[in-house]
């Protein structure tokens, strides 16, 4: 869908708890009176393929299949300018990350590039309790797009030879650091 | 009275930006202050964890807070990187609401902690800005930076959206520090502007964009300041692909601050580490011996 284009709501699905859905604040987007303060804000809106008024006004609207469907939220790089200049005081940033969440819960075919990247850099987190930057980014390529690594191998070898970045033997098998902390985060999430 | 602080240092700063922790660690013990190591310390989640599930994003960095609760000195909680503020303070705000905290609670019950939501997280910049005065700062300054031009550079989440201690559109924190060191500021109006973060590896062509006019803003100046270790990486590796963005050479040093009060406090190389950065910082050495002599 295109900025541009026009929607038509008599045949277009929508589910209208869809807000409700991105708690803790989503409920909050009611509010939204559609100023576009935060597309005037976000450095990432010309790239993207729903500005982000037009987007929040689809939330709005339950247009759920539709904003998901998008690559939008997967551009924002959480600089808050819309969120801390809203006039209504939404927070519009902490409310993109929820739709990232769900996006990524629902496997949604757009969202899989994105999702490699925050799904490598917590299977690390989980293995070790703390960011490993190497084995993170091989993770990434290997889950993600493996060709577009190329693209970074020589910044890599750069990093390498200042010491910034230094290679270390993956542990595998036995248990990860946070494998029971992320398993009762899970269980309590279901229960929310 | 002796400040002290509790360090969190995060994981960029025993690996990409070892150099920020050194040189913080260094300036901070030149200004008297007491500092110790949050022990057994815990990846806050950087911006991935509250994506892969909202209560994941809390709990991560709620371990380290009850960490520090349990150190029984009340001393803050310092943190150099501005991800790991963000997910800190974000945090110090969920728990005011008791059933977060509560749930919060319930799966920290696995690693045998408590968080209490009294744990007070800062920023290295609101420390340095704040807790110390300029004339502290003079005193130390051995080397003055005399005819250098720094852009002051904060990034986003340095003072945005839960920062207490400056101006999130227009932030001034540095600008006394860098002049108590005999800088010339340079302003410039991408000062709390993206440095495009890890879009420079899901969404390149954006991201370079987003650095690209960070940079872009900052070049007049003999060099940029920064505090946040995300920031470093991207303004100061990715200037090759900047250049070819561009469409000329763009090249110009990427200095912590801590490594700029360093220089100014006369500390040896091995309190500042500069042989690791990309763009090389003989450019910024070279023009205060200039000045020195002239």
């Amino acid at each position: 869908m295109a900025t541009s284009e026009i929607v038509n709501l008599t045949t277009v699905k929508r589910d209208s708890t869809f807000v409700d859905h991105l708690s803790p604040d989503g409920r909050l987007l009611r509010r939204c009176i559609q100023c576009g303060t935060c597309t005037a804000s976000c450095p990432a809106a010309p790239a993207m393929e729903l500005s982000p008024r037009r987007m929040w006004r689809m939330v709005q609207l339950g247009m759920e299949e539709e904003v998901l469907r998008s690559k939008t939220m997967w551009l924002c790089s959480l600089c808050y300018q819309c969120q801390v200049r809203c006039p209504r005081g939404i927070p519009l940033t902490e409310t993109i990350t929820r739709l990232k969440e769900m996006a990524l819960k629902r496997q949604m075919a757009a969202s899989r590039e994105s999702a490699a990247f925050y799904r490598a850099f917590t299977a690390v987190v989980r293995r070790y309790g703390r960011m490993r930057e190497v084995e993170f980014m091989v993770r990434y390529f290997l889950q993600g797009n493996p060709l577009s690594a190329f693209g970074f191998a020589g910044l890599g070898l750069t990093l390498m030879s200042r010491g910034k970045v230094h290679p270390e033997m993956p542990k595998l098998g036995g248990r990860g650091r946070f494998d029971k902390l992320f398993e009762r985060v899970a269980e309590l999430e279901g229960q929310r | 009275m002796t400040r002290k602080y509790l360090f969190y240092p995060g994981c960029s700063q025993d690996s990409s930006a070892l150099e920020y922790k050194v040189s913080t660690l260094a300036v901070l013990e030149a200004l008297g202050a007491e500092v110790k190591e949050l022990q057994d310390w815990t990846c806050c989640g950087a911006s991935a964890a509250s994506v892969m599930s909202d209560l994941l994003g809390l709990v991560l960095p709620a371990r380290n807070l009850a960490l520090a609760e349990q150190s029984r000195e009340g001393w803050d909680v310092l943190t150099v990187c501005s991800a790991c503020y963000t997910n800190f303070r974000r945090t110090m705000e969920a728990a005011a609401d008791p059933t977060t905290l509560a749930t919060i609670n319930q799966a920290l019950d696995v690693e045998g902690v408590t968080y209490h939501g009294q744990a007070v997280a800062r920023h290295v910049m609101d420390v340095l800005a704040n807790d110390f005065t300029v004339e502290e700062v003079t005193a130390l300054v051995k080397r003055p930076l005399t005819g250098l031009t720094v852009a002051p550079y904060y990034g986003c989440q340095t003072v945005r959206p839960y920062s207490p201690f400056d101006d999130d559109q227009r932030p001034t924190s540095m600008i006394a520090v860098l002049e108590a060191l005999g800088a010339t500021v340079h302003n410039h109006n991408r000062e709390a502007s993206c440095c495009g973060t890890s879009l420079l590896t899901t969404k390149p062509e954006l991201g370079v964009k987003m650095t690209s006019s960070v940079l872009e803003a900052c070049e007049p100046a003999d060099c940029v300041a920064t505090v946040c270790p995300m920031c470093h990486m991207n303004l100061d590796s990715y200037q090759g692909k900047v250049s070819q963005e561009l469409g000329r050479e763009v090249r110009i040093p990427i200095l912590f601050l801590p490594q700029l009060m360093g220089l100014a406090f006369g500390l040896p190389e091995s309190a500042m580490m500069f042989k690791r950065h990309v763009v090389s910082v003989k450019p910024v050495l070279e023009r205060l011996t200039e000045a020195k002599a002239a």
